[in-house]
């Protein structure tokens, strides 16, 4: 069993963990996006990203593609991780600020400004649903076209698909599409309801699935309804 | 074993005519030449032969042809010239005319030309006297010499020389060769591969097309010796497919090399089985890193893997897989064949042996250039290059390809080798060396790099999908004049984030051309920003034209010249430009005979450099 320390605390790690395992594990919160248990690590979002290393000999990598091996030392929150996530965010957000999921993780990681211009796109790009269509669904219905600024998600040559089921797992395992956050005023970019309503803000209360409204706390103002209700 | 394949020695005294035709010669019509000569030289073949080469690297030259043995070099010739130049050599003399000139004084041999003379071809010498679909030109320059010594010795021995040797890869990341075999050689499993990575995507790159053209052999043998270290039973030449040239030459090397029992089973009776396998690109320029290359070798998308693992424990279909350079492989036969003294006694400390750069933009003496590691960016871009263009001034160089960063000529008396490059915020990458003169604009030159970059990136990560996004769409506002002088701290703080968090390093490369710029040119960004003037001229929202009173001569050429008729003015009086028919693309600042066109930028109008 490799020997690991993580945020100080050391720990045998089993074979075959990746650093994210590890962390969680541990009770570490790592934020992350195009991670999914049932599914390969991908390393796309780079959310996860961890500081490996000791000394000036640092470097950052993801922590969901990263081997807990004999020896390493990982910080999960430096200062160094907290920038590079942060800056991580405020890219993503500016492309597609209407996913809940992204303006929680904003509002959670105290991101306070986005200095690019907001695109509206509907997808990020993480490849959840590539990956559930391929690993769990085994229809390989749909992949990535073309790259760079042009990249898509699609259907083989745009046309509706024979290896398609209609399954819709594509469309639950997606951290934009299904959870909308229309926020107090989405001009703004940055929604931050949730985290200027009180605290605790309800995405350390609630998570999709115990959501006291049963809406999956779409409105993203549950804090503040909680309390007024009570 | 070794007299049989050395038993093609040339017969030295016929006379040979070599000509230089590689894609590039073949471009500037060299094909025609070679028509030409054969019939200049019918009926005295016994006497006079020519063959057709490939590269010989002086690009500003072509076509061009040496002729053996006395080396005397003709250039830029046409097909007229060739009966001139077959009389002339067979009376012993020399045709003047047709010298190279540089300065206003010629050079009769190959190797006293400027261009050659600083340079150091120990793999780009034999160019000329092979024919590359001939493997007994190859033989007779002593080919698979190396082979044949490094089938007698043991597999760690040679690892043990390439190590010994310093020998880092070219392409790119500058990993020391040796340590890399010897992590493969360790990995337990029947199955290995290697693969020579010629995709090259690079733009105005063009070092590994001309080796594979013009030597591949010289990449076979490497590869060859290589598996054998290693353990290898399968490797694989990944070639772009826009390089049909090299792609032909190799197929018709690797059927010969198997004609002649130097691939495929019981290779030279050793026992050692190994042959090559050839995979074609498609032209993505992230298809060149390891991993992207790897998939797509697999048939599958050609996107980056987060390593580790790495190639060389988990990399072709699985299994443990050494991916090099082309042009580390050929430094491999090399050494083989010279010893690790002879190369390491080559170079700087930390980086030994030669590098091949392909010298190309506003410099006078363009080509492909092998030069010692350690010589100064001076001594390439002066001695060898021959400084700019007519009348103009050096300003920068951009090193690296496309994620490589800018140099200014402040800095030319650098030493040539990674960790120097690296530390003035260049790379070595490939070598793609690109010389800028005063009329370039750093900023559209960061922006033109980084609209390569945004296009070709992958999209897999978000850094590099989306940093080189932005960094372009701001790069893109500072040209046009919308820009705001915050606009740097964002762009100087995406551009680190993009570097330390990208998935490979296309992203971890991406800011480089920015960052740089930044770094030695930050006057221009700021010019750009706070006074909406382009110094160098090049930004067409910050430019104007206009025809100054003075020295309008009202010839006319001007406004016959305007694809957008935006110029009025009678024969003999001045001419005026109208401004908002006018789509700024100078060519009536071209073409004026008078100097009276003037581009001026800024608020103020200030005049830019001609
Ligand atoms: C975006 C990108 C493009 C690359 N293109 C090439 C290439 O065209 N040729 C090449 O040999 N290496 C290229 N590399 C480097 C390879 O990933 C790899 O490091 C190299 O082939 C290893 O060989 P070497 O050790 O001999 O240099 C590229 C890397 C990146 C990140």
């Amino acid at each position: 069993m490799p020997k690991v320390k993580i945020d100080g605390l050391e720990f045998d790690a089993p074979e075959k963990w990746s650093v994210l395992e590890v962390a969680r594990f541990l009770g570490l919160e790592i934020p992350t996006l195009c991670y999914n248990e049932g599914l390969s690590a991908w390393g796309g979002c780079r959310l996860c990203l961890v500081e490996i290393g000791t000394g000036d000999r640092t470097k950052l990598v993801t922590s969901c593609t990263y081997p807990a091996e004999e020896g390493l030392v990982v910080k999960t929150s430096s200062k160094r991780v907290v920038n590079a996530r942060k800056m991580v965010l405020e890219l993503l957000i500016a492309q597609c600020p209407t996913s809940r999921t992204l303006q929680d993780l904003a509002a959670k990681m105290g991101l306070k400004q986005v200095r690019f211009k907001p695109k509206w796109e509907k997808c990020i790009y993480c490849g959840l649903c590539v990956r559930m269509c391929e690993e769990q669904m085994m229809a390989k219905a749909i992949g990535f076209t073309n790259r760079g600024n042009k990249l898509k998600i699609n259907t083989p040559f745009n046309k509706t698909s024979d290896e398609c089921r209609r399954c819709g797992a594509c469309m639950y395992i997606c951290p934009v599409c299904t959870v909308r956050c229309e926020g107090a005023n989405p001009k703004d970019v940055l929604c931050g309801r949730c985290e200027n309503s009180l605290q605790p803000t309800c995405i350390d209360i609630n998570d999709s699935y115990n959501c006291w409204m049963g809406l999956k706390g779409e409105c993203g103002t549950c804090a503040k309804e909680k309390l007024t209700v009570k | 074993m070794q007299t049989k394949l050395v038993k093609n020695r040339k017969d030295s005294d016929k006379i040979v005519i070599s000509i230089s035709s590689g894609t590039c010669g073949q471009a500037r019509g060299s094909l025609n030449l070679v028509e030409a000569f054969k019939k200049a030289i019918k009926g005295r073949e016994n006497k006079i032969s020519i063959k057709v080469t490939g590269c010989h690297g002086f690009c500003n030259a072509e076509p061009n042809v040496v002729i053996f043995p006395n080396e005397v070099f003709y250039s830029n010739l046409k097909p007229e010239d060739a009966a001139k130049i077959v009389e002339a050599t067979l009376k012993g003399e020399i045709v003047n005319d047709l010298l190279y000139q540089e300065n206003n004084k010629r050079f009769t041999h190959f190797n006293d030309i400027p261009f050659y003379k600083a340079q150091l071809r120990t793999l780009l010498g034999d160019n000329p006297l092979i024919d590359p679909v001939n493997i007994d030109d190859y033989l007779a320059q002593g080919g698979y010499k190396s082979l044949v010594k490094a089938l007698k010795m043991e597999p760690g021995k040679i690892i043990e020389e390439i190590k010994r040797s310093g020998l880092r890869g070219r392409g790119g990341a500058g990993f020391p060769t040796g340590l890399k075999w010897e992590i493969v050689r360790k990995q337990k499993g029947d199955i290995k591969y290697i693969i020579c990575n010629g995709d090259e995507g690079d733009p105005g790159a063009y070092m590994d097309r001309s080796i594979l053209e013009s030597n591949p052999h010289l990449v076979i043998e490497g590869m060859i010796i290589g598996a054998y270290a290693m353990g290898a039973t399968e490797g694989w030449l990944y070639v772009r497919n826009e390089y049909p040239l090299a792609v032909k030459n190799l197929l018709v090397a690797l059927n010969q090399t198997r004609k002649q029992g130097l691939l495929g089973n019981n290779i030279l009776n050793s026992r050692f089985n190994f042959d090559i396998k050839m995979a074609k690109g498609a032209g993505a320029f992230v298809c060149g890193e390891e991993t992207a290359l790897i998939a797509s070798i697999e048939d599958k998308r050609g996107m980056p893997k987060q390593r580790p693992p790495f190639p060389a424990q988990q990399g072709l279909f699985g299994k443990p897989t050494n991916i090099n350079n082309v042009e580390t492989w050929a430094d491999v036969t090399r050494i083989i064949d010279k010893g690790a003294d002879w190369f390491a006694g080559i170079g700087t400390k930390t980086s030994k042996g030669t590098k091949i750069f392909s010298l190309v933009g506003k410099i006078k003496n363009s080509g492909l250039v092998e030069v010692p590691m350690g010589i100064t960016l001076d001594k390439i871009v002066f001695d060898i290059g021959g400084g700019a263009q007519s009348g103009k001034e050096v300003k920068a160089i951009q090193n690296g390809g496309p994620s490589g960063g800018c140099i200014p000529k402040e800095l030319f008396n650098l030493p040539v080798d990674y960790e120097s490059l690296t530390s003035a915020g260049a790379i070595m990458g490939s070598g793609g060396m690109i010389v800028m003169d005063e009329n370039t604009c750093m900023v559209d030159t960061a922006k033109y790099f980084t609209n390569f970059l945004q296009s070709e990136s992958c999209g897999k990560c978000v850094t590099c999908r989306e940093g080189t996004q932005r960094m372009y769409e701001i790069l893109n506002n500072i040209t046009e004049g919308n820009g705001q002088e915050e606009d740097l701290t964002l762009l100087e703080d995406l551009g680190k984030v993009v570097k330390e968090v990208s998935l490979c390093g296309l992203g971890q490369t991406a800011p480089n051309p920015l960052l740089s710029t930044l770094r030695y040119f930050k006057d221009e960004y700021l010019a750009h920003i706070k006074e909406k003037k382009c110094p160098a001229g090049v930004c067409k929202a910050l430019i104007r034209y206009t025809i100054s009173v003075e020295t309008c001569t009202g010839c006319g050429l001007c406004k016959k010249n305007c694809p957008q008729d935006a110029i009025e003015g009678e024969k003999k009086k001045l001419h005026v430009i109208e401004e908002d028919k006018c789509i700024k693309c100078g060519i009536c600042f071209d073409v004026c005979k008078s100097n009276a066109v003037n581009k001026i930028t800024g608020k103020e109008g200030v005049l830019c450099l001609k």
